[in-house]
């Protein structure tokens, strides 16, 4: 039974809680032993990407002490995956432990298709459902081949998508644009990424998406932002919600 | 930008300007796109396009281990062939050199194919305060100088134009009908006007796409001919080029002309790729090695591979927010996510915004033919203008408080219980007003009762 150590980012924790839940629900049907450490905070990507190292490296030796003995670290973001998988190098560089939880810590769909080799997940979501590709997921996790590499086409949350019953996948004119969230990016450039977002939205309404699903809540508390305040039809709902029986309210 | 001073503004300020015109925001967005998508047919119809890529990287971060040694062995080769070897560390110097050959020769009129670095060294106003008449002969670059507009793209200068404004610039300049938009039309009348400017050269100048260290030879890649009749018509050519357009072997050029043109437009090739190896017959041949910052790039490990870079915009054609805030909006020679890097090189102070002018998708350095890892040296350079003092207060403020906050775990989960129950209950003004960026155009998430936190404390004692 993998011991998994869930990885619940900040801002899921307080104002998502249900996408933890059904992320820690899904880990648990696949038999993982599941805990969540409650020290943790955040991983310090907002930080980190404001250029402030030295205020991102405390909590990266947090996170560190925190889930270093754990045989696996699972996050519902590809985002803060990366963060712990491709930037704490900078943070941590030569840290032993560092080198291991690298090796251990997966977003989820990866966790789900790589680790437990899960193919299909049982359930229905009889929806049409528009896939946002989250970036960091997408390029920095390689969750997906991506539009401007010219390399076998596969999709780790398309994968487990497509597998529940009566979900139509939708086609997108753009497939893996940005939504213009981008952390700080968000307000700093304000116009830019509301209209990024306004964009992404289009583009999944256009397709006839009845809900937009990411792997990423960040994107998608964003463009829920601009849904609603459009007061658009249009759902928002996690992956892990997704996969793991959730359905639009 | 042109060398006369304006005033500065930041990327979102310039940027907002720009979304704030909807309807042209979406068209440039979708020129922009189409270009993009152009270009992955293009590089789709070649199975080893990835191995293309790591083969151009290597061979350019070979070149630039050894640059001084192949810059060298350039020079030697290029003067056997018949051609004089400048070297400039500066603009000015740069500038300078060009109007001495010019100078020596009389010249009064001068032809100027595509030359990004010509731009950056501000050259066409320097040699008009000379007296000196150039005319630009790219029609896309001909156009913005028309306008009096530095290019907003640095393959399509005049990509932020429409047709019918283009008809209405060259009714005012060269009395084509008013009102008449056709691109053809429009592309005849100005050919015939450039035919003109062409016969009347003394001299003419080019930029150049990659120089060979081992054949001392170069090529310019134009699609409409330009720079070859910018070189032919008048006994002396001056090439210009920055120091990073070197490859070391002619049999390296397949790699990059397979490359650029179907990154850049998504063309297998462009149309002319024209091989230069010493003088004409009876002329001269001046070519013109400009530093300009590019040693002290080499110098520093972190963003020596934005010398790889070939010129191609294929990271401009992806970028997002490019795409979204137009070229000029960067005010820079060369915009978008490889200007974003190079400019802070220069002046970090003055562009100190650029690197946050980026969501950090990554779209760029996979879409980029010689694999400069855009973002991250992005993301390097938002941490050196923190090193250095130049970001703002109000960011260094809220992360110096992030770090207490989240690094404390009784703070955090105490701070989200308070602002979860607090935010409802606020009346709408309090938290949707100028003060907050965010609530503009957003609203935001529904504040749940509980956190995960504490409902999975409760779910583990039931």
């Amino acid at each position: 039974m993998p011991r998994v150590g869930l990885f619940v980012p900040c801002y899921v924790d307080q104002l998502y809680p249900q996408v933890a839940m059904a992320t820690l629900e899904l880990l648990e049907r696949y038999g993982c032993e599941v805990e969540f450490p409650p020290a943790q905070t955040c991983c310090g990507q907002p930080m980190a990407n404001t250029g402030c190292t030295d205020d991102a490296k405390p909590l990266a030796e947090k996170f560190l002490s925190i889930f270093k003995d754990y045989e696996y670290v699972v996050c519902p973001s590809g985002s803060c995956t990366a963060m712990v998988t491709h930037h704490y190098e900078e943070l941590l560089h030569g840290n032993a432990d560092y080198e291991a939880l690298r090796k251990k810590t997966f977003e989820l769909c990866e966790f789900l298709v790589d680790v437990l080799k899960i193919e299909k997940v049982e359930g229905s979501f009889p929806y049409k459902v528009g896939l946002h590709n989250s970036c960091h997921g997408l390029r920095e996790l390689r969750l997906g081949s991506g539009s401007e590499r010219m390399v076998p086409a596969f999709n780790k949350a398309g994968q487990l998508l497509s597998g529940l019953e009566g979900i139509e996948l939708v086609s997108l004119k753009r497939p893996d644009e940005c939504c213009g969230f981008g952390g700080t990016f968000a307000v700093a450039e304000e116009a830019v990424s509301c209209m990024m977002g306004l964009d992404r939205i289009h583009d999944h309404e256009q397709a006839g998406a009845e809900v937009m699903t990411a792997g990423d809540m960040s994107c998608l508390m964003h463009m829920y932002g601009l849904i609603h305040r459009q007061k658009k039809p249009i759902q928002v709902m996690h992956v892990a919600e997704i996969l793991a029986g959730r359905q639009p309210s | 930008m042109s060398s006369t001073a304006t005033a500065h503004h930041e990327h979102p300020e310039n940027a907002t300007l720009f979304v704030a015109n909807d309807s042209r925001a979406h068209w440039h967005d979708q020129s922009l796109w189409f270009v993009r998508s152009k270009r992955d047919k293009a590089a789709a119809t070649l199975p080893e396009w990835e191995e293309l890529r790591v083969r151009a990287s290597q061979i350019k971060q070979h070149t630039m281990s050894r640059l001084a040694d192949h810059l060298e062995e350039f020079e030697r080769n290029a003067t056997k062939l018949g051609a004089v070897v400048h070297w400039a560390r500066t603009p000015a110097e740069h500038n300078e050199i060009v109007l001495s050959i010019i100078q020596k020769h009389a010249g009064k009129k001068i032809v100027k194919s595509k030359s990004m670095l010509t731009e950056e060294c501000h050259l066409n106003p320097y040699l008009e305060r000379h007296g000196i008449e150039v005319t630009d002969t790219d029609l896309g670059e001909w156009i913005v100088q028309l306008l009096g507009q530095p290019p907003s793209h640095i393959v399509m200068p005049a990509i932020h134009i429409k047709r019918e404004e283009i008809g209405e610039l060259f009714h005012k300049h060269i009395g084509t009908d008013k009102g008449a938009t056709d691109p053809p039309y429009l592309v005849n009348a100005a050919r015939g006007e450039l035919r003109r400017k062409f016969l009347e050269a003394d001299i003419g100048i080019t930029g150049v796409n990659f120089a060979i260290a081992g054949t001392g030879g170069f090529v310019v890649c134009t699609n409409e001919g330009n720079a070859d009749l910018g070189v032919s018509l008048p006994k002396i050519h001056i090439a210009c080029m920055g120091i990073e357009k070197l490859i070391p072997r002619a049999a390296d050029l397949g790699v990059f002309l397979r490359l650029l043109a179907r990154s850049a437009t998504g063309q297998p090739i462009t149309t002319y790729s024209s091989h230069f190896h010493g003088p004409r017959e009876g002329g001269e041949l001046h070519i013109i090695l400009v530093d300009d910052g590019r040693s002290d790039i080499l110098g520093s490990p972190e963003f020596r591979r934005s010398l790889n870079c070939i010129r191609c915009g294929a990271c401009m054609n992806t970028c997002p927010v490019y795409r979204r805030s137009g070229g000029h909006s960067y005010e820079t020679t060369v915009p978008g996510p490889i200007g974003s890097i190079l400019a802070p090189s220069r002046d970090a102070k003055t562009h100190k915004s650029l690197p946050f002018a980026c969501s950090l998708c990554g779209s760029c350095s996979d879409v980029c033919p010689v694999k400069i890892d855009l973002h991250t040296q992005l993301l390097t350079w938002r941490r050196e203008i923190a090193v250095r003092g130049l970001l703002p207060w109000s960011k260094r403020f809220s992360m110096k408080l992030g770090r207490v906050v989240l690094g404390n775990t009784w703070l955090f989960t105490t701070a989200g219980r308070v602002g979860r129950w607090v935010f409802p209950l606020l009346p709408r003004f309090l938290v949707y007003n100028r003060l907050n960026p965010w609530g503009k155009q957003r609203e935001l998430p529904p504040m749940p009762k509980q956190s995960f936190r504490e409902l999975y404390r409760q779910r583990k004692r039931p």
